[in-house]
Protein backbone atom coordinates (compact mmCIF):
# COMPACT_ATOMS: atom_id res chain seq x y z
CA UNK A 1 0.00 0.00 0.00
CA UNK A 2 1.09 3.34 -0.45
CA UNK A 3 1.37 6.35 1.62
CA UNK A 4 -1.79 8.02 0.38
CA UNK A 5 -3.71 4.89 1.89
CA UNK A 6 -1.79 3.95 4.96
CA UNK A 7 -1.69 7.29 6.17
CA UNK A 8 -5.57 7.50 7.37
CA UNK A 9 -5.30 4.43 9.26
CA UNK A 10 -6.31 5.28 13.11
CA UNK A 11 -3.68 2.83 15.15
CA UNK A 12 -3.39 2.14 18.75
CA UNK A 13 -3.01 -0.28 21.48
CA UNK A 14 -5.77 -2.29 22.46
CA UNK A 15 -6.49 -4.82 25.54
CA UNK A 16 -7.27 -8.48 24.70
CA UNK A 17 -8.39 -11.37 26.96
CA UNK A 18 -6.66 -14.56 26.44
CA UNK A 19 -8.77 -17.20 28.11
CA UNK A 20 -9.66 -18.46 30.50
CA UNK A 21 -11.21 -20.74 27.63
CA UNK A 22 -8.57 -20.76 25.34
CA UNK A 23 -6.71 -23.77 23.72
CA UNK A 24 -3.31 -22.72 24.35
CA UNK A 25 -3.73 -22.13 28.13
CA UNK A 26 -3.53 -25.05 29.36
CA UNK A 27 -6.66 -25.02 31.49
CA UNK A 28 -8.77 -21.56 33.20
CA UNK A 29 -5.83 -19.45 32.74
CA UNK A 30 -6.84 -15.27 31.84
CA UNK A 31 -4.38 -13.49 30.49
CA UNK A 32 -5.19 -9.52 30.28
CA UNK A 33 -2.83 -8.96 27.11
CA UNK A 34 -1.89 -5.60 25.69
CA UNK A 35 -0.91 -5.45 22.11
CA UNK A 36 0.84 -3.37 19.96
CA UNK A 37 -0.56 -4.89 16.19
CA UNK A 38 1.31 -8.08 17.43
CA UNK A 39 3.89 -7.17 19.78
CA UNK A 40 2.42 -8.10 23.39
CA UNK A 41 3.48 -4.79 25.13
CA UNK A 42 1.61 -5.84 28.57
CA UNK A 43 -0.04 -9.07 30.39
CA UNK A 44 -1.44 -9.41 33.60
CA UNK A 45 -2.57 -13.20 34.42
CA UNK A 46 -5.75 -13.69 36.31
CA UNK A 47 -5.91 -16.99 38.46
CA UNK A 48 -7.78 -18.38 40.18
CA UNK A 49 -10.88 -20.23 38.26
CA UNK A 50 -9.63 -23.34 39.56
CA UNK A 51 -9.92 -22.53 43.13
CA UNK A 52 -11.05 -25.13 45.38
CA UNK A 53 -9.72 -24.18 48.71
CA UNK A 54 -8.21 -27.12 49.12
CA UNK A 55 -5.95 -25.56 51.99
CA UNK A 56 -9.39 -25.07 54.26
CA UNK A 57 -10.62 -28.48 53.19
CA UNK A 58 -7.83 -29.96 55.04
CA UNK A 59 -8.15 -28.15 58.19
CA UNK A 60 -11.70 -30.05 58.45
CA UNK A 61 -9.77 -33.45 56.86
CA UNK A 62 -7.92 -36.26 59.05
CA UNK A 63 -4.60 -36.37 57.98
CA UNK A 64 -5.56 -40.09 55.63
CA UNK A 65 -8.49 -38.17 54.21
CA UNK A 66 -6.67 -35.36 52.96
CA UNK A 67 -4.32 -38.18 50.55
CA UNK A 68 -6.77 -37.98 47.46
CA UNK A 69 -7.19 -34.20 47.33
CA UNK A 70 -3.18 -33.90 46.77
CA UNK A 71 -4.50 -36.42 43.69
CA UNK A 72 -6.64 -33.51 42.02
CA UNK A 73 -3.60 -30.53 41.86
CA UNK A 74 -1.53 -31.62 39.52
CA UNK A 75 -3.64 -34.65 38.02
CA UNK A 76 -1.04 -35.04 35.37
CA UNK A 77 1.46 -36.10 37.99
CA UNK A 78 -0.96 -37.60 41.08
CA UNK A 79 1.58 -39.87 42.57
CA UNK A 80 4.18 -37.21 43.23
CA UNK A 81 1.66 -35.08 44.67
CA UNK A 82 0.67 -38.14 46.82
CA UNK A 83 4.63 -38.75 47.41
CA UNK A 84 5.11 -35.28 48.56
CA UNK A 85 2.06 -34.99 50.92
CA UNK A 86 2.50 -38.59 52.52
CA UNK A 87 6.33 -37.68 52.76
CA UNK A 88 5.06 -34.55 55.13
CA UNK A 89 3.01 -36.25 56.89
CA UNK A 90 5.56 -38.80 57.76
CA UNK A 91 7.82 -35.94 58.81
CA UNK A 92 5.63 -34.83 61.32
CA UNK A 93 4.41 -37.95 62.92
CA UNK A 94 8.20 -39.33 63.03
CA UNK A 95 7.31 -42.38 60.43
CA UNK A 96 10.04 -44.81 58.99
CA UNK A 97 8.88 -46.26 56.32
CA UNK A 98 10.14 -49.72 55.15
CA UNK A 99 13.13 -49.88 52.42
CA UNK A 100 11.15 -51.98 49.84
CA UNK A 101 8.21 -48.52 50.15
CA UNK A 102 11.24 -46.15 49.46
CA UNK A 103 12.26 -48.11 45.93
CA UNK A 104 8.35 -48.59 45.31
CA UNK A 105 7.59 -45.20 45.49
CA UNK A 106 11.03 -43.61 43.66
CA UNK A 107 10.05 -46.45 40.39
CA UNK A 108 5.98 -44.68 40.85
CA UNK A 109 7.15 -41.28 41.18
CA UNK A 110 9.89 -41.95 38.17
CA UNK A 111 7.13 -43.43 35.76
CA UNK A 112 5.03 -40.79 36.17
CA UNK A 113 7.77 -37.84 35.89
CA UNK A 114 7.84 -39.68 32.75
CA UNK A 115 4.40 -39.72 31.80
CA UNK A 116 4.13 -35.94 32.63
CA UNK A 117 7.24 -35.29 30.59
CA UNK A 118 5.10 -36.70 27.61
CA UNK A 119 2.20 -34.79 28.25
CA UNK A 120 4.35 -31.43 28.38
CA UNK A 121 6.16 -32.14 25.16
CA UNK A 122 3.38 -33.46 23.00
CA UNK A 123 1.13 -29.92 23.67
CA UNK A 124 4.49 -28.14 23.46
CA UNK A 125 4.58 -29.17 19.99
CA UNK A 126 0.62 -28.78 19.87
CA UNK A 127 1.24 -25.25 20.87
CA UNK A 128 3.81 -24.67 17.78
CA UNK A 129 1.51 -26.45 15.59
CA UNK A 130 2.86 -29.72 14.87
CA UNK A 131 -0.69 -30.74 14.50
CA UNK A 132 -1.49 -33.88 16.23
CA UNK A 133 1.46 -35.88 15.63
CA UNK A 134 3.66 -35.24 18.37
CA UNK A 135 0.62 -35.01 20.97
CA UNK A 136 -0.73 -38.49 19.81
CA UNK A 137 3.08 -40.29 19.99
CA UNK A 138 3.45 -38.75 23.39
CA UNK A 139 -0.20 -39.89 24.64
CA UNK A 140 -0.09 -43.52 22.62
CA UNK A 141 3.26 -43.87 25.37
CA UNK A 142 1.66 -42.40 28.19
CA UNK A 143 -1.40 -44.50 28.12
CA UNK A 144 1.32 -47.65 28.33
CA UNK A 145 2.12 -45.68 31.57
CA UNK A 146 -1.27 -45.31 32.39
CA UNK A 147 -2.16 -49.06 32.14
CA UNK A 148 0.67 -50.17 34.61
CA UNK A 149 -0.56 -47.55 37.31
CA UNK A 150 -4.42 -48.95 36.46
CA UNK A 151 -2.89 -52.27 37.22
CA UNK A 152 -1.37 -51.41 40.30
CA UNK A 153 -3.96 -49.40 42.17
CA UNK A 154 -6.88 -49.29 39.62
CA UNK A 155 -7.13 -45.90 38.78
CA UNK A 156 -6.10 -44.04 35.24
CA UNK A 157 -5.45 -40.43 36.44
CA UNK A 158 -6.29 -39.72 40.33
CA UNK A 159 -4.57 -42.69 42.24
CA UNK A 160 -4.72 -42.15 45.64
CA UNK A 161 -1.57 -44.79 45.76
CA UNK A 162 0.53 -43.52 48.61
CA UNK A 163 -0.28 -44.12 51.63
CA UNK A 164 1.04 -42.51 55.14
CA UNK A 165 3.55 -45.46 56.49
CA UNK A 166 3.89 -47.20 53.00
CA UNK A 167 2.10 -47.40 49.64
CA UNK A 168 -1.46 -49.32 48.96
CA UNK A 169 -0.88 -51.89 46.99
CA UNK A 170 2.84 -54.09 46.84
CA UNK A 171 4.28 -54.02 43.52
CA UNK A 172 3.84 -57.50 42.12
CA UNK A 173 6.09 -59.19 39.98
CA UNK A 174 4.53 -59.56 36.51
CA UNK A 175 4.00 -55.73 37.33
CA UNK A 176 7.89 -55.65 37.35
CA UNK A 177 8.35 -57.29 34.14
CA UNK A 178 5.08 -54.76 32.60
CA UNK A 179 7.53 -51.78 33.55
CA UNK A 180 10.75 -53.45 32.34
CA UNK A 181 9.10 -54.44 28.83
CA UNK A 182 7.98 -50.47 29.09
CA UNK A 183 11.16 -49.15 29.61
CA UNK A 184 12.97 -51.71 26.54
CA UNK A 185 10.28 -50.20 24.43
CA UNK A 186 10.03 -46.34 25.37
CA UNK A 187 13.87 -45.81 25.03
CA UNK A 188 13.66 -45.73 21.17
CA UNK A 189 10.77 -43.67 21.36
CA UNK A 190 12.46 -40.62 22.79
CA UNK A 191 15.37 -40.96 20.31
CA UNK A 192 11.79 -41.20 17.84
CA UNK A 193 10.43 -37.68 18.72
CA UNK A 194 14.11 -35.80 19.26
CA UNK A 195 14.43 -36.81 15.60
CA UNK A 196 10.56 -35.40 15.12
CA UNK A 197 11.40 -32.20 16.72
CA UNK A 198 14.65 -31.65 18.44
CA UNK A 199 16.36 -30.03 15.26
CA UNK A 200 13.18 -29.95 13.28
CA UNK A 201 13.52 -26.07 11.00
CA UNK A 202 9.74 -25.24 12.03
CA UNK A 203 10.23 -26.06 15.55
CA UNK A 204 13.82 -24.26 16.06
CA UNK A 205 12.78 -21.45 14.42
CA UNK A 206 9.64 -21.24 16.83
CA UNK A 207 11.69 -22.25 20.26
CA UNK A 208 15.27 -21.09 20.19
CA UNK A 209 15.95 -17.45 21.70
CA UNK A 210 12.64 -17.19 22.63
CA UNK A 211 11.32 -16.47 25.91
CA UNK A 212 14.98 -16.38 27.31
CA UNK A 213 14.73 -16.66 31.41
CA UNK A 214 18.15 -15.96 32.77
CA UNK A 215 20.04 -17.64 35.76
CA UNK A 216 19.15 -14.69 38.52
CA UNK A 217 15.71 -13.62 37.18
CA UNK A 218 14.76 -17.89 37.90
CA UNK A 219 16.04 -17.91 41.12
CA UNK A 220 14.84 -14.58 42.12
CA UNK A 221 11.14 -15.84 40.93
CA UNK A 222 11.71 -18.80 42.89
CA UNK A 223 11.59 -20.75 39.49
CA UNK A 224 12.32 -24.05 40.25
CA UNK A 225 12.40 -27.45 38.12
CA UNK A 226 12.95 -28.32 34.34
CA UNK A 227 12.53 -23.97 33.73
CA UNK A 228 15.01 -23.57 36.41
CA UNK A 229 17.85 -26.42 35.08
CA UNK A 230 16.94 -24.88 31.34
CA UNK A 231 18.31 -21.67 32.74
CA UNK A 232 21.84 -22.98 33.31
CA UNK A 233 21.39 -23.94 36.93
CA UNK A 234 22.24 -27.23 38.09
CA UNK A 235 19.65 -27.65 41.26
CA UNK A 236 17.44 -30.67 41.67
CA UNK A 237 16.36 -31.65 45.14
CA UNK A 238 17.08 -35.53 44.16
CA UNK A 239 20.81 -34.53 44.05
CA UNK A 240 20.64 -31.58 46.65
CA UNK A 241 18.99 -32.49 49.12
CA UNK A 242 17.93 -36.73 48.24
CA UNK A 243 15.05 -38.10 49.75
CA UNK A 244 13.56 -41.83 49.64
CA UNK A 245 16.88 -43.64 47.72
CA UNK A 246 17.57 -41.49 45.38
CA UNK A 247 21.32 -41.07 46.76
CA UNK A 248 21.89 -44.61 45.54
CA UNK A 249 20.69 -43.61 42.61
CA UNK A 250 23.21 -43.14 39.83
CA UNK A 251 21.68 -40.52 37.34
CA UNK A 252 22.69 -37.02 36.00
CA UNK A 253 20.79 -33.78 36.11
CA UNK A 254 20.57 -32.27 32.78
CA UNK A 255 21.14 -28.21 32.31
CA UNK A 256 20.05 -25.62 29.71
CA UNK A 257 22.38 -23.04 28.07
CA UNK A 258 20.40 -20.02 27.06
CA UNK A 259 17.02 -20.51 29.22
CA UNK A 260 15.23 -20.51 26.24
CA UNK A 261 11.65 -22.77 25.18
CA UNK A 262 14.01 -24.99 23.20
CA UNK A 263 16.25 -25.73 26.26
CA UNK A 264 13.04 -26.12 28.50
CA UNK A 265 12.18 -28.96 26.03
CA UNK A 266 15.48 -30.46 25.45
CA UNK A 267 15.85 -30.94 29.15
CA UNK A 268 12.51 -32.39 30.07
CA UNK A 269 13.32 -34.78 26.78
CA UNK A 270 17.00 -35.62 28.66
CA UNK A 271 15.06 -36.07 32.02
CA UNK A 272 12.60 -38.72 30.79
CA UNK A 273 15.92 -40.80 30.07
CA UNK A 274 17.66 -40.49 33.42
CA UNK A 275 14.02 -41.09 35.02
CA UNK A 276 14.04 -44.91 32.86
CA UNK A 277 17.79 -45.34 33.95
CA UNK A 278 16.30 -44.57 37.94
CA UNK A 279 13.49 -47.19 37.52
CA UNK A 280 15.66 -49.77 36.03
CA UNK A 281 18.21 -49.57 39.12
CA UNK A 282 15.55 -49.19 41.95
CA UNK A 283 13.73 -52.38 40.45
CA UNK A 284 17.49 -53.86 40.35
CA UNK A 285 18.27 -53.08 43.76
CA UNK A 286 14.12 -53.54 44.90
CA UNK A 287 14.18 -55.72 48.48
CA UNK A 288 12.04 -57.71 49.69
CA UNK A 289 9.19 -57.70 52.15
CA UNK A 290 6.11 -56.21 53.32
CA UNK A 291 5.92 -52.45 51.87
CA UNK A 292 3.58 -50.87 54.68
CA UNK A 293 3.83 -50.27 58.40
CA UNK A 294 0.67 -50.55 60.23
CA UNK A 295 0.10 -47.09 61.75
CA UNK A 296 -3.72 -46.85 61.82
CA UNK A 297 -6.06 -44.09 59.98
CA UNK A 298 -6.24 -41.97 62.84
CA UNK A 299 -3.18 -39.80 63.80
CA UNK A 300 -2.87 -37.51 66.31
CA UNK A 301 0.71 -36.13 66.17
CA UNK A 302 1.92 -33.81 68.62
CA UNK A 303 1.80 -30.12 68.35
CA UNK A 304 4.64 -29.36 65.98
CA UNK A 305 5.23 -28.63 62.40
CA UNK A 306 6.73 -30.08 59.41
CA UNK A 307 7.79 -28.67 56.09
CA UNK A 308 8.64 -31.42 53.21
CA UNK A 309 9.79 -30.38 49.65
CA UNK A 310 10.04 -32.96 47.06
CA UNK A 311 10.99 -32.80 43.22
CA UNK A 312 7.66 -32.81 41.26
CA UNK A 313 8.04 -33.33 36.95
CA UNK A 314 7.53 -29.28 37.17
CA UNK A 315 9.29 -28.28 40.20
CA UNK A 316 9.54 -28.01 43.60
CA UNK A 317 6.53 -29.21 45.68
CA UNK A 318 6.11 -28.12 49.12
CA UNK A 319 3.42 -29.27 51.66
CA UNK A 320 3.85 -27.03 55.22
CA UNK A 321 1.70 -29.67 57.97
CA UNK A 322 0.93 -27.36 61.09
CA UNK A 323 -0.34 -30.20 63.73
CA UNK A 324 -2.24 -28.61 67.00
CA UNK A 325 -2.53 -32.65 68.58
CA UNK A 326 -5.71 -33.16 66.99
CA UNK A 327 -6.78 -35.73 64.02
CA UNK A 328 -7.24 -32.80 61.54
CA UNK A 329 -4.26 -30.62 60.11
CA UNK A 330 -4.05 -27.32 62.04
CA UNK A 331 -2.81 -25.72 58.95
CA UNK A 332 -1.52 -26.86 55.50
CA UNK A 333 0.26 -25.27 53.07
CA UNK A 334 0.64 -26.63 49.43
CA UNK A 335 3.70 -24.52 47.89
CA UNK A 336 2.95 -25.09 44.35
CA UNK A 337 5.74 -25.09 41.74
CA UNK A 338 3.43 -23.83 38.93
CA UNK A 339 2.39 -20.87 41.01
CA UNK A 340 5.67 -19.45 40.85
CA UNK A 341 6.79 -20.22 37.18
CA UNK A 342 3.74 -18.59 36.20
CA UNK A 343 4.33 -15.30 37.89
CA UNK A 344 8.03 -14.74 35.90
CA UNK A 345 6.07 -15.30 32.55
CA UNK A 346 4.45 -11.56 32.24
CA UNK A 347 7.91 -10.45 32.77
CA UNK A 348 8.86 -12.85 29.54
CA UNK A 349 6.10 -11.97 26.97
CA UNK A 350 7.06 -8.38 26.86
CA UNK A 351 8.27 -7.50 23.62
CA UNK A 352 7.14 -10.58 21.95
CA UNK A 353 4.84 -11.69 19.20
CA UNK A 354 1.46 -12.93 20.67
CA UNK A 355 2.27 -16.69 18.66
CA UNK A 356 5.72 -16.16 20.41
CA UNK A 357 3.26 -16.19 23.85
CA UNK A 358 1.91 -18.88 23.39
CA UNK A 359 5.39 -20.73 22.77
CA UNK A 360 6.71 -19.24 25.84
CA UNK A 361 3.44 -20.19 28.10
CA UNK A 362 3.63 -24.04 26.55
CA UNK A 363 7.10 -24.49 27.41
CA UNK A 364 6.81 -23.65 30.67
CA UNK A 365 4.19 -26.32 31.05
CA UNK A 366 2.02 -24.83 34.01
CA UNK A 367 -0.81 -26.27 35.31
CA UNK A 368 -4.01 -24.32 36.63
CA UNK A 369 -4.44 -27.33 39.07
CA UNK A 370 -1.98 -26.66 41.36
CA UNK A 371 -1.69 -22.96 40.89
CA UNK A 372 -4.96 -22.22 41.86
CA UNK A 373 -5.47 -25.18 44.63
CA UNK B 1 26.76 -23.45 56.48
CA UNK B 2 24.86 -24.89 59.61
CA UNK B 3 21.97 -23.60 60.89
CA UNK B 4 23.55 -23.19 64.38
CA UNK B 5 25.88 -20.61 62.24
CA UNK B 6 23.86 -18.54 60.60
CA UNK B 7 21.42 -17.90 63.00
CA UNK B 8 25.20 -16.73 64.96
CA UNK B 9 25.68 -14.57 61.83
CA UNK B 10 22.34 -13.12 62.14
CA UNK B 11 22.22 -12.38 66.14
CA UNK B 12 25.43 -10.80 65.83
CA UNK B 13 24.24 -8.38 63.42
CA UNK B 14 20.11 -7.88 64.81
CA UNK B 15 20.13 -7.72 68.72
CA UNK B 16 16.56 -8.36 68.69
CA UNK B 17 16.68 -11.51 66.52
CA UNK B 18 15.82 -14.42 68.43
CA UNK B 19 16.06 -18.07 67.83
CA UNK B 20 12.46 -20.47 68.54
CA UNK B 21 12.39 -24.12 69.51
CA UNK B 22 11.75 -25.48 66.36
CA UNK B 23 15.58 -23.65 65.19
CA UNK B 24 14.11 -20.87 62.97
CA UNK B 25 14.79 -17.23 63.40
CA UNK B 26 12.14 -15.12 64.81
CA UNK B 27 12.44 -11.27 63.86
CA UNK B 28 9.79 -8.54 65.00
CA UNK B 29 8.04 -6.98 61.90
CA UNK B 30 9.58 -3.33 62.05
CA UNK B 31 12.89 -4.83 61.30
CA UNK B 32 12.07 -7.70 58.46
CA UNK B 33 12.91 -5.55 55.87
CA UNK B 34 16.38 -4.78 56.93
CA UNK B 35 17.41 -8.35 57.87
CA UNK B 36 16.09 -9.07 54.55
CA UNK B 37 17.87 -7.33 52.70
CA UNK B 38 21.35 -8.20 55.26
CA UNK B 39 20.18 -11.76 54.01
CA UNK B 40 19.99 -11.75 50.44
CA UNK B 41 23.40 -10.59 50.26
CA UNK B 42 26.65 -11.96 51.13
CA UNK B 43 27.85 -13.36 53.80
CA UNK B 44 24.53 -15.27 53.80
CA UNK B 45 23.64 -14.90 50.27
CA UNK B 46 20.09 -15.97 50.08
CA UNK B 47 18.89 -15.64 46.45
CA UNK B 48 15.51 -17.60 46.59
CA UNK B 49 12.50 -16.78 48.77
CA UNK B 50 11.18 -20.25 48.33
CA UNK B 51 8.01 -20.04 50.60
CA UNK B 52 5.59 -17.14 52.49
CA UNK B 53 2.55 -18.48 54.24
CA UNK B 54 0.90 -17.54 57.36
CA UNK B 55 -0.52 -19.18 60.42
CA UNK B 56 -3.32 -18.03 62.36
CA UNK B 57 -2.82 -19.15 65.97
CA UNK B 58 -5.94 -17.19 67.13
CA UNK B 59 -4.52 -14.46 69.42
CA UNK B 60 -1.56 -13.72 67.07
CA UNK B 61 -0.38 -14.07 63.00
CA UNK B 62 2.49 -16.37 62.75
CA UNK B 63 3.85 -15.13 58.78
CA UNK B 64 6.66 -17.66 57.69
CA UNK B 65 9.30 -17.16 55.32
CA UNK B 66 11.03 -20.22 53.49
CA UNK B 67 14.58 -18.64 52.23
CA UNK B 68 17.16 -20.83 50.19
CA UNK B 69 20.49 -19.86 49.26
CA UNK B 70 21.12 -21.94 45.85
CA UNK B 71 24.56 -20.86 45.55
CA UNK B 72 25.61 -21.59 48.83
CA UNK B 73 23.44 -24.84 49.58
CA UNK B 74 22.13 -23.78 53.27
CA UNK B 75 17.97 -22.38 54.19
CA UNK B 76 16.70 -20.91 56.98
CA UNK B 77 13.03 -20.14 58.20
CA UNK B 78 11.95 -16.89 59.25
CA UNK B 79 9.37 -16.25 61.52
CA UNK B 80 7.83 -12.81 62.23
CA UNK B 81 4.58 -12.58 65.11
CA UNK B 82 2.09 -9.98 64.35
CA UNK B 83 -0.96 -9.25 66.74
CA UNK B 84 -4.46 -9.70 65.47
CA UNK B 85 -5.50 -6.04 65.74
CA UNK B 86 -2.39 -4.45 63.54
CA UNK B 87 -1.78 -6.91 60.30
CA UNK B 88 1.09 -4.79 58.61
CA UNK B 89 4.04 -5.69 57.64
CA UNK B 90 6.84 -4.78 54.89
CA UNK B 91 7.10 -6.12 51.42
CA UNK B 92 9.72 -7.83 50.45
CA UNK B 93 9.06 -7.72 46.90
CA UNK B 94 12.12 -6.05 45.91
CA UNK B 95 14.39 -7.92 47.14
CA UNK B 96 13.26 -10.97 45.83
CA UNK B 97 10.63 -10.99 42.81
CA UNK B 98 9.26 -14.38 43.90
CA UNK B 99 7.56 -12.48 46.90
CA UNK B 100 5.09 -10.75 45.03
CA UNK B 101 2.55 -13.36 43.98
CA UNK B 102 3.41 -14.92 47.33
CA UNK B 103 2.14 -12.20 49.39
CA UNK B 104 -0.46 -11.62 47.55
CA UNK B 105 -1.73 -15.21 48.25
CA UNK B 106 -1.32 -14.20 51.69
CA UNK B 107 -2.90 -11.36 51.35
CA UNK B 108 -5.80 -12.76 49.85
CA UNK B 109 -6.07 -15.56 52.17
CA UNK B 110 -5.39 -13.96 55.42
CA UNK B 111 -5.75 -10.22 54.98
CA UNK B 112 -1.92 -9.16 56.06
CA UNK B 113 -1.13 -5.98 54.26
CA UNK B 114 2.12 -5.60 52.74
CA UNK B 115 3.36 -2.36 52.52
CA UNK B 116 5.27 -0.95 49.38
CA UNK B 117 3.87 -4.26 47.27
CA UNK B 118 3.37 -2.95 44.04
CA UNK B 119 -0.15 -4.44 43.38
CA UNK B 120 -1.71 -5.92 46.52
CA UNK B 121 -4.51 -7.22 45.21
CA UNK B 122 -6.67 -10.87 45.42
CA UNK B 123 -5.13 -13.32 43.39
CA UNK B 124 -6.94 -16.82 43.99
CA UNK B 125 -10.31 -15.23 45.06
CA UNK B 126 -12.47 -13.37 43.00
CA UNK B 127 -11.70 -9.65 43.51
CA UNK B 128 -14.95 -8.82 45.34
CA UNK B 129 -14.79 -11.66 47.44
CA UNK B 130 -15.50 -10.50 50.93
CA UNK B 131 -13.83 -11.61 54.27
CA UNK B 132 -10.04 -13.77 54.51
CA UNK B 133 -10.73 -17.61 53.80
CA UNK B 134 -7.80 -19.10 55.51
CA UNK B 135 -8.54 -17.12 58.83
CA UNK B 136 -10.27 -19.47 61.82
CA UNK B 137 -13.16 -16.90 62.80
CA UNK B 138 -14.20 -16.85 58.90
CA UNK B 139 -16.54 -18.72 58.57
CA UNK B 140 -19.00 -20.07 55.08
CA UNK B 141 -22.18 -22.45 55.69
CA UNK B 142 -20.43 -24.14 52.54
CA UNK B 143 -17.37 -25.54 55.05
CA UNK B 144 -17.97 -29.08 56.10
CA UNK B 145 -17.67 -29.78 59.79
CA UNK B 146 -15.10 -31.70 61.52
CA UNK B 147 -15.43 -35.31 62.00
CA UNK B 148 -16.47 -35.97 65.41
CA UNK B 149 -13.72 -38.28 66.98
Amino acid sequence: MDTAQTKDIYTEEFLINMGPQHPSTHGVLSLELKLDGEIVTGCTPHIGYLHRSMEKLAENRMYTQFIPFTDRLDYVASMNNNLGYVMAAEKLMNIEIPERAKYIRVIIAELNRVASHLVATGTFAQDLGAFATPLFYCFREREKIVDIFDRLCGNRLTYNYMRIGGVQFDLSDDLIDMIKVFIKYMRPRIDDYEQLLTSNVIFLARSKNIGVLTKDLAISYSVTGPNLRASGVKWDLRKDLPYLVYDKMEFDVPVGENGDSWDRYKVRIEEMRQSLRIVEQAIDLLPAGDPTVKVGRIHKPAPSEAYFRTENPRGELGFYLVSDGSACPYRLKIRSPSFSNLAVVPELVKGVKMADLVCILGSFDILMGEIDR
Amino acid sequence: MQPSEISGIIKARFAKAQDSAAGDIIVPGEILLDVARYLRNPPLAFDNLHCITAIDRKDKVELVYTLYSICGHHGLTLRVYLTQGDLNVDSLSEIWKSADWLEREVYDLFGIIFKGHPDLRRILNPYDWKGHPLRKDYSSPAIVAKPKL
